[in-house]
């Protein structure tokens, strides 16, 4: 069935471009950039074990083996100026976003990006993170990146008002950032479920920052101008990125 | 080629040096002129000298580009994306847009200098990332540990993985942590020191094994030991359990090495047979 539809695909557009011959140009640059990519990603093998060896080889030979000076600093210490909360989501790692090299960013990767407030009991992955971070390699900021299409998001906000679950980990996780899918429905109640997932998307960034505040030695460093928290969101659909902070939040909350 | 080199050198070292540039300069020129210094005498490695050094060049003409300011940091990177890969691979994003289907779940450490998209060199939509100190996997603990267990029920139900791979490395902080905690258990850390003595058992093994070793090698053999503690924890999920026993998944430890630039891979085959028969 797929090859018929890509023979059907090839005289719809030949079909169309005997009416149009003035767009063959950019037919046939397009044509030629799709067969580039599918190349490329033909050469991926499909075994994981090669998959994992030619990955590893491929960084050892182009990158590692380049860069004598960055990797022989690096392996004496790290010293990143970020860190970076983003999901887990095989599609938004912030070394392609945001083509961080090796070395500029420390980086905790959960269900939809959510930093959870200051408990040592149910929370202790992401209090190591933050602490390590702020008071070992003293990081100069952490952004927290949500993104479009976010599952663990949808999650939240398919979660019925009688807040029954239906998975072991998940709901119970993301609802962490219950307070930003209250926010959305109280506020944009005549949106689209799908137009409140991307609000809350980007309203639950502004959750966990406001997590970020109950960690007493990150209230410090940013009271004292040493750190900065600033909020993302990552849109794969349309190519965009939106960054931004919660300044004037930030100085309500630390005058309380 | 020796005679370009020569001239190079020449160059820098003539040129005249201000007051109020600082002791970094000075040790740059006192290297240069070892560098010459020994070259006068081995001619034969001039041509390799002069390669290294357009290497070296190239790297920090490299680094010098990246802006200093945060925000103008992250637009640029973006940019850089945006134009040389999103936008350069329409057939992949486009897919993307509607769903994920990576093959793979990995856990690595937090530590900036181990990403997998860089040292395996996935690309967008291949392995599905958990990132936590030390690449720790915790026991099945709804009340304690709700992040690790969420991220593993969604790979493993929803997105379906077959790979779940847990990637330690050389010089990790974390597990140095752990092997620094000291007998009577007394702590400083707020948080650190209780999330890394999830691998305990990792660390009493190492301390009874090799207790000969020095610290330094005991933490490369704990960074490894705690990987197979970790692919441990991850059978006491039930729904990994149970996709390991029907052949759909499989659990794979490994050590990045970016001291020597290696990488070590494995599975627990035989010890993952013998738990799932008791």
């Amino acid at each position: 069935m797929a090859t018929e539809s890509y023979e059907e695909a090839i005289a719809k557009l030949t079909n169309l471009l005997s009416d149009k011959a003035d767009l063959e140009g950019i037919a046939a640059a397009k044509i030629k950039q799709i067969t580039a990519e599918l190349e490329a990603t033909d050469s991926m093998p499909s075994d994981p074990v090669e998959r994992i060896k030619s990955g590893f080889l491929h960084f050892k030979k182009q990158n590692f083996e380049q860069n004598p000076v960055l990797y022989g600093e690096l392996a004496k210490t790290q010293k990143p100026k970020f860190m970076v909360f983003a999901c887990s989501d095989s599609r938004v790692c912030p070394s392609h976003i945001l083509n961080f090299q090796p070395g500029e960013a420390f980086m905790v990767r959960n269900i939809a990006n959510m930093v959870p407030p200051y408990d040592k009991n149910k929370y202790s992955g992401a209090g190591a993170a933050i602490e390590y971070a702020v008071l070992h390699l003293k990081v100069e900021n952490i952004l927290v990146i949500g993104h479009s299409c976010c599952g663990g998001i949808k999650g939240l906000m398919n979660i019925p008002d009688d807040g029954t679950t239906a998975s072991e980990f998940i709901e119970q996780w993301v609802q962490i950032c219950s307070p930003a899918k209250a926010k959305i429905k109280t506020d944009h109640s005549e949106l689209s479920f799908t137009e409140q997932c991307t609000n809350c998307e980007k309203e639950a960034v502004n959750v966990s920052l406001g997590n970020l505040l109950t960690y007493p030695f990150v209230k410090d460093a940013v009271g004292k101008k040493t750190l900065a928290l600033k909020g993302a969101h990552y849109d794969f659909v349309n190519g965009t990125f939106k960054l931004w902070d919660l300044e004037s939040k930030i100085s309500l909350f630390l005058s309380e």
